[in-house]
């Protein structure tokens, strides 16, 4: 997918799976787990990343080239898919950094296992409900129309534009069946695991959590709700970021994620 | 060839669409009147006696939240015709078995039904149509999944005798299935199942050796659809195979032409109600290569080009038959031509603000002076006569 030089692109079985792994730079460890739409990983933030990290990024099933058998129906299956990848590739003390739906892959995988992971940092995931049955904590964005949908994720909308007229099939390929599987693993119960609140108090590594405060589909009050389920986490917000803070403002993203990364390089 | 009545029970007073994003899904149903709803579901029904008087047959379908559809229960309408009515087949075009809680309670629904209308039931299952899946909240990338699990289950429970048997798939599990009643045709009801363009569907229905019914595409479209269940039919004889091909059109029979064009704009409304289009096409419900057009903007749901386009041209592609007694029946002749034929023709000739005078005169035109005709032309060899649709 990306058009970086460096990129080095490998595919990993996992069970039946077929996982497109990337890797970029060197140094410790950073584990990216990329947002539905593929979106973080051709952006700027991996590249800055990448100066001070070995950035690796499996694509979860079903999103990218990876694969997605039937089988797999919820993000606790992903999340033990990532589990697994990580045993098998062999990463000590990763830094798990993950973007929405990314994001609550992240934060399943450290609720179940943290023995490969040293540190956690979440930007806007998705993955809980904060309220009652007829509270709508995160907005509908397969009933909404495309407009609605881009006014709500983006501080600027305009941030929002694609044009998808121009990319070539193998890139339009991945961003149709991007949404296959979003909607797939995320229409019911709508983008959150109904378990996951009462177990995210086990993760017991440095966390942050980054929220854009411009985000209208789930907002900094359900992200600041996400953020005191996880002991001892920070909370951050991006003034003028959307759902995709990082790539509204990236420098003042890397703002804040830098300092917490600081500390996980220097204890690496 | 055998002729089905339809309407889809419309509740034809909708806002000015300039005002309101969707009649279907969304449309508030402040603009329900009940007082009206009670007028429209009496007289839908008593169009369907009078089709039974008439020798047509009776299809009913159903759909959900939305203007555009008061039968949001097919099964009820079944029961309540199954008891009025005293000949006419009647099928249900279909069950929404990816939509259905339960599997189990339509096959009983289903048994019930046939015993009470001594056997003169079709069971019909649907996938459902797009913007279904945001009424009941089907997952849209497992509708087809969920449609034939739901099916081997019901089939199963009709034809399974000797007590209890247990089922636990992928989403459905049943510890003890026993249904009583069974139903009155062996070994269970014709099933009759819907499909658009998904070929390998289509196959899979003609495997099994069930009714393939399509509806309101263009002729092109159907032969390719059609030829698809020829390949693959369990069926020796070309009868057989044909016995088991529908289409539905919108139907419209007037004693003038004029009058014709007039009960055909009528019936046109059903293809111009406005839905929404992130209803249109929710993610996953169709491939991912259909949406790599949509991303283009080469495609924007299934039925764009019959919305859009007039009567004529709606005319010209078997979407729409109207005219004089006689021009219709030119039509559908052609139309088994162009799709290589088929044995049961399933008409729309109710919709939108079509009266109930209007809709009376068009059906008993088509069931006087063109079903006649049909049956002269098209009907089954002698052979199987009787053995009604499967």
């Amino acid at each position: 997918m990306t058009d970086t030089k460096s990129a080095n692109i490998e595919t990993v079985k996992i069970q039946d799976i077929e996982l497109e792994v990337e890797r970029r730079g060197s140094g410790a460890p950073l584990v990216l787990l990329d947002d539905e739409e593929s979106l973080t990983r051709e952006s700027g933030v991996v590249d800055e990343l990448a100066k001070s990290f070995e950035v690796i990024i499996p694509e979860a099933p079903g999103f990218g080239k990876s694969s997605r058998p039937d089988w797999i129906e919820s993000m606790d299956d992903i999340s033990y898919i990532m589990l697994d990848y990580l045993d098998q590739a062999g990463i000590e003390k990763a830094t798990l950094l993950g973007f929405s739906l990314g994001g609550w892959i992240a934060a399943e995988m450290a609720t179940k296992n943290l023995a490969r992971i040293g540190r956690l940092a979440l930007v806007d995931p998705y993955g809980i409900k904060v309220g009652g049955p007829w509270d709508r904590d995160i907005q509908d964005i397969w009933f909404l129309t495309k407009e609605e949908v881009q006014a709500l994720k983006y501080a600027d909308p305009a941030n929002g534009e694609i044009d998808y007229t121009e990319m070539p099939d193998e890139k339009l390929e991945v961003v149709a069946r991007n949404r296959e599987s979003f909607a797939r693993f995320c229409w019911q119960p709508y983008m959150h695991n109904p378990k996951l609140k009462r177990r995210l108090h086990r993760i017991d590594v440095p966390a942050l959590v980054i929220w854009g405060a411009e985000d209208g589909v789930v907002t900094p009050d359900y992200g600041k709700a996400y953020a005191d389920k996880i002991p001892g986490a920070r909370f951050e917000v991006i003034a003028d970021g959307g759902h995709f803070p990082h790539l509204e403002q990236p420098a003042a993203f890397m703002d804040v994620l830098g300092g917490f990364l600081a500390e996980a390089q220097k204890a690496a | 060839m055998y002729c089905w009545h339809f309407t889809e029970m419309p509740y034809p007073d909708h806002p000015d669409p300039d005002t309101v994003p969707s009649v279907r899904v969304s449309l508030p149903n402040k603009h329900f009147d009940p007082k009206l709803g009670a007028d429209l579901y009496n007289r839908y029904l008593d169009e369907h006696l009078i089709a039974d008087d008439l020798g047509l047959n009776i299809m009913l379908n159903e759909h959900h939240q939305t203007a555009t559809c008061l039968d949001v229960a097919a099964p009820l309408s079944a029961a309540i015709l199954a008891r009025q009515t005293s000949k006419a087949r009647i099928c249900i075009l279909g069950n929404p078995m990816s939509n259905r809680a339960d599997p189990i309670r339509v096959a009983e629904e289903m048994a019930m039904i046939d015993c009470i209308s001594r056997g003169r039931l079709d069971a019909g299952f649907v996938r459902g149509v797009p913007y279904e899946v945001f009424a009941a909240n089907t997952n849209p990338t497992q509708t087809l999944e969920r449609l034939w699990e739901g099916i081997d289950l019901c089939v199963k429970a009709w034809t399974h005798r000797d007590g209890c048997f247990n089922f636990e798939g992928k989403f459905w599990h049943k510890r003890s299935v026993n249904i009583w009643p069974t139903p009155y045709q062996k070994p269970h009801p014709p099933v009759w199942i819907t499909g658009s363009s998904d070929k390998e569907n289509i196959r899979e229905v003609a495997r099994r050796g069930f009714t393939f019914a399509m509806f309101l595409q263009p002729h092109v479209k159907v032969r390719e659809m059609f030829d698809a269940y020829r390949e693959c039919s369990i069926y020796d004889d070309p009868e057989d195979v044909r016995r088991h091909i529908a289409y539905m059109p919108l139907v419209a029979t007037g004693e003038t032409e004029e009058e014709a064009e007039g009960f055909a704009k009528k019936v046109a409304w059903y293809l111009g109600a406005k839905t929404a289009p992130q209803f249109r096409n929710p993610p996953g419900y169709v491939p991912v290569s259909f949406n790599v057009n949509a991303l283009k903007g080469t495609y924007s749901g299934r039925t764009d080009a019959v919305r859009t386009k007039g009567i004529e041209y709606l005319k010209e592609q078997g979407v729409l038959m109207y005219g004089t007694p006689d021009q219709v029946f030119e039509q559908v002749e052609a139309f088994y031509g162009h799709v290589g034929g088929f044995g049961q023709l399933l008409m729309m000739q109710q919709a939108g603000h079509m009266t109930h005078e209007e809709t009376v005169k068009s059906m008993t035109l088509f069931a006087k002076e063109v079903y006649p005709r049909i049956r002269e032309e098209f009907d089954f060899k002698p052979a199987n006569k009787g053995a009604a649709a499967q």
